[in-house]
């Protein structure tokens, strides 16, 4: 057992319990909380799967702009301030059933199948400099297309709040 | 069965891919809990977050050790693109049903128009 053994089922840990407890809390701010430390813990399985970019894009992104944007949902959705902000559950059983269904066969697929799985790259380096070269070579197409979806998520977000449309 | 613990025991303490597909899966599956059952239409949206990073740390851990190489970063990267987009305009609807609902319960708002 070596330090990434030892790393590695810290950040699984940190990762599964903060998701049970999203999903699972009654309290719609703990589960927006607990989201944020699913995201470190994830950020962390990709440091130690060397996508060192991915991890601090994962940072950023999620906890700066999507774990934002979802506790502004929930301040302005919720009256806060008097009435509960517990919310309710809708057939939960037939979803245990399912969900117990989905993880119990990937997990038995991916654990029968780790024998005859190839051993990692070994070659190790910053993955930043790859990154941007792809970008401008091989993925130059889905790169702009990717900027033109932001761009129109943008406008079409901010039409769509606006009060008083035209 | 004692030969399937011995094996499980062997296999636990030395990570790699199959312990990263099983975090993803396990990851997935809570996601898919949480869209199927919340009511509230934010925690579906906290759901969906699951599901994508789940898929994410598929994407990175085929990159290490499938073989993929920065392929697999790259599609990660779009991933993340597009659940920032994607949360931004989800979360624009969900403001626009509470103002006209006062309500944000998936199940309440059944009708496309008042």
């Amino acid at each position: 057992m070596e330090l990434f053994d030892i790393v590695f089922f810290i950040f699984a840990f940190i990762t599964i319990a903060s998701a049970f407890i999203v999903v699972f809390s009654r309290n719609i701010i703990y589960s927006a909380f607990s989201l944020l430390f699913t995201f470190f813990g994830v950020a962390g399985l990709y440091v130690l799967l060397y996508a060192d970019f991915l991890a601090v894009t994962q940072v950023l992104i999620y906890v700066g702009g999507i774990l934002v944007l979802l506790l502004f949902g929930v301040m302005l959705t919720n009256k806060v301030v008097n009435v509960e902000i517990k919310t309710g559950t809708l057939h939960t059983i037939p979803a245990l059933v399912l969900v117990a269904v989905v993880a119990g066969s990937l997990s038995g697929l991916f654990y029968s199948t780790w024998k005859s799985v190839a051993t990692p790259t070994t070659s190790v380096q910053t993955t930043s400099k790859t990154i941007g070269e792809m970008l401008m070579t091989s993925y130059l197409l889905p790169f702009e297309i990717a900027s033109v979806i932001l761009l129109v998520a943008l406008i079409g977000a901010a039409m769509i709040s606006r009060k008083n449309r035209p | 069965m004692q030969a399937f613990f011995d094996e499980f025991l062997q296999w636990l303490p030395n990570v790699q891919l199959a312990h990263f597909l099983i975090v993803s899966a396990i990851l997935f599956s809570l996601g898919i809990y949480g869209i199927v059952t919340r009511r509230n239409a934010i925690l579906v949206l906290m759901g969906v977050e699951l599901v994508l990073n789940a898929a994410n740390i598929n994407f990175i851990a085929f990159s290490r050790y499938g073989g993929v190489n920065m392929d697999g970063q790259l599609a990660a990267i779009f991933v993340i693109i597009l659940a920032a987009a994607e949360a931004a305009v989800a979360l624009a609807i969900v403001l626009n049903i509470y103002h006209r609902f006062q309500t944000v319960n998936v199940d309440e708002v059944s009708t496309l128009r008042e």
